[in-house]
């Protein structure tokens, strides 16, 4: 990135983060962007290879301590989301959902018996995780959804359905949210138990290098260890989506990156009027302003990934900024390379794509603002 | 089995390199400067055998300047157990016979079994070190292999040759000197990176092995590069206009570059 570092970035990292980037960044140049467009074209990634890839080095659960996890930094973490969703926010995504919500959940709330279960494998990238809270009718508002657990002797009983899962389709387990007589709890169900259905969503112009589901749960039979012990309540799944929108904050400058850096070279190459149309104040204008952006959106993700303690509110600013602000200049980016910026040919409006659905997961723009909002007045606009 | 790996700091040759042209040497200081390729090879190939041999210890050796520490730290990243750095200011213009020097007085310290390097480096490209190195230490040299079988103390490589390859065997103590056919390097994990910065990396200067500085560095070369001058532009090239005899032109073409 050597091109878009006017502050010398690049200072600002240990050796130890500039080297887990670059080990990101070559696995990326090796295994994932010679290949992503005909993924995305073909609406098919090959998940399992890839978490196996990633798995092999460490990406996966990276910023987790123990259990098979390497224990890196947050910054860290966030680099390696950068160096992937500068190849395809769908591949970032996979290892978003396995590392901050499905590996996290369990990390965080498990017991030591499910922990020591599921989290070296997943760790691998042998068992692939999903993270079931999303449900057809219940979006920005999990806390009514329909989903319900019940106890029946021993055994818990799940019944409900889960909507837009990444990763579902290929997942070997769901951590999945229902509502229960003591409150919303999460409960591990291997994808394998009975009762539970997958069926994919295709038909997506978004993400589409990524695998996403919607799961069924018809009467689904589970012991009475797959709770999640030590959380009851929506602040489980909610400090589980903080986790992968810290990500987020990171992911998404990756992706805005990969499009500046081709709407520089576009420009630089591109001759309209007998001149590169780099050399048009127009052009020059749009691409200083989206440098600034990324700077800007840059320096807020370090600083937010340097807290000892990111508050909600912190990664609610940096996802609600950052995606916004990645999108649109993807959008900007797409209009310097004219009609070609159409083009498959081009990371951009793959890119862009991507990023609409980046802007309304891991809460919307707009639950962003509202959380910003009522910590700003005092006055919560939903509850 | 105790293992030591050449590890060499160059400037990156996917990137434009220039002799310095007070001295005639590679230019390092504006170089973007990464581990020998091949070297690479050579340290997965010790990973290898230590996977499969317990016991086996693996040590980085690295002859340069102060900045050859960021190459080390990035080899101990792909698992290693610890590096020998040796670092002296008056290392600055030693040539391949110096460098054999003084990397066989390291070798003779740490006594290993097997010495693996690259079978070149991408700045010099001479491939005569491992040889030197293996006379200076009266040991086996395997060199160019494209394959590696260690059974016990006996060493069996695949020798590439341009028509095939050949096996040669020796018994170790030995050097082998490795081509990128041998295996495909891992990726640093991030465990890997994070467990090299607390790695022991010892520097010695040449006064702790027992070189004097006359030995090495500009005094103590016995080769020196009278001048240097840029590659000349790509001439046109032949064109081959077909007038009936076209395809025989190609033909001998292809038949005098020896594409055929």
């Amino acid at each position: 990135m050597n091109t878009l570092d006017l502050l010398g970035l690049d200072d600002l990292h240990s050796d130890e983060e500039r080297q887990i980037r670059d080990v990101v960044r070559r696995l990326v140049d090796q295994r994932v962007r010679p290949f992503v467009r005909q993924w995305y074209e073909h609406g098919h990634a090959p998940i399992r290879e890839l978490a196996n890839e990633f798995g092999n080095i460490g990406l996966l659960g990276m910023h987790l301590e123990g259990y098979g996890c390497a224990g890196a930094s947050a910054v860290s973490y966030g680099l390696a989301c950068m160096e992937l969703e500068a190849a395809d926010s769908g591949v970032r995504s996979l290892v978003s959902v396995q590392g901050s919500l499905a590996m996290y959940a369990i990390w965080r709330y498990g017991s030591e018996e499910q922990k020591q279960q599921w989290l070296p494998g997943m760790a691998k990238g042998q068992y692939i995780g999903c993270f079931g809270l999303t449900e057809p009718d219940h979006g920005s508002d999990p806390a009514s959804m329909s989903t319900r657990a019940y106890r029946n002797g021993d055994d818990w009983v799940l019944h409900g359905g889960k909507m837009w899962i990444t990763n579902a389709p290929v997942a070997d387990l769901a951590v999945v949210w229902a509502r229960t007589e003591e409150g919303i709890r999460g409960f591990i169900v291997p994808m394998g138990t009975p009762g539970v259905s997958v069926r994919e969503i295709d038909n997506k112009l978004s993400l589409r290098a990524s695998s996403t589901g919607e799961i069924g749960l018809d009467d689904v039979r589970l012991p009475y260890d797959a709770v999640l012990p030590s959380i009851k309540g929506l602040k489980g799944p909610l400090s589980c989506l903080t986790e992968a929108r810290y990500g987020i904050i990171w992911g998404s400058l990756g992706a805005a990156r990969d499009c500046l850096e081709t709407a520089i070279d576009y420009a630089r190459t591109r001759t309209q009027f007998g001149r590169p149309i780099g050399g048009f104040q127009l052009t020059q204008a749009k691409l200083a302003d989206m440098s600034l952006e990324f700077f800007k959106g840059y320096l807020l993700a370090l600083h937010i990934g340097r807290q000892e303690h990111r508050t909600p509110e912190m990664v609610s600013a940096g996802k609600l900024n950052n995606v916004r602000e990645a999108l649109a200049i993807a959008r900007t980016c797409r209009t310097i390379l004219g009609a070609n910026g159409i083009s498959g040919e081009y990371p951009v409006l793959r890119h862009a794509n991507n990023l609409e659905s980046v802007l309304t997961y891991e809460g919307t723009s707009e639950i962003h603002q509202l959380v910003i909002g009522a910590k700003l007045t005092g006055l919560s606009a939903f509850s | 089995m105790k293992i030591v790996v050449l590890v060499k700091q160059v400037p990156d040759s996917g990137a434009e390199r220039n002799l310095r042209a007070e001295d005639n040497t590679v230019d390092r200081a504006s170089a973007n400067n990464v581990i020998n390729e091949m070297d690479e090879y050579a340290l997965e190939e010790a990973l290898r055998i230590q996977e499969a041999h317990g016991g086996s210890t693996v040590t980085v050796l690295t002859m340069g300047p102060e900045r050859a520490t960021e190459s080390i730290r990035k080899a101990l990243s792909m698992g290693p157990d610890g590096a020998v750095h040796v670092l002296d200011d008056a290392l600055s213009g030693t040539d391949a016979l110096g460098t054999s020097k003084v990397l066989a007085a390291a070798l003779k310290r740490l006594e290993p079994d097997l010495v693996l390097c690259g079978a070149e480096s991408t700045d010099a490209r001479g491939q005569v070190l491992p040889h030197m190195l293996a006379e200076r230490l009266g040991v086996a040299a395997l060199t160019g292999a494209r394959k590696l079988t260690v059974d016990g103390s006996q060493l069996t490589i695949e020798r590439q040759t341009e028509e095939g390859y050949e096996v040669v065997t020796a018994a170790t103590p030995a050097i082998v000197s490795v081509w990128d056919t041998i295996n495909e390097p891992r990726y640093p994990s991030f465990k890997g990176i994070m467990a090299a910065k607390k790695k022991p990396v010892e520097t010695l200067t040449l006064a702790d092995l027992g070189v004097s500085a006359d030995e090495a560095g500009w005094a103590g070369a016995l080769t020196t590069v009278a001048s240097h001058a840029k590659r000349p532009p790509r001439s046109a090239g032949v064109k081959v206009t077909d007038d009936g005899e076209g395809g025989t032109k190609l033909v001998e073409f292809l038949v005098s570059e020896k594409f055929v």
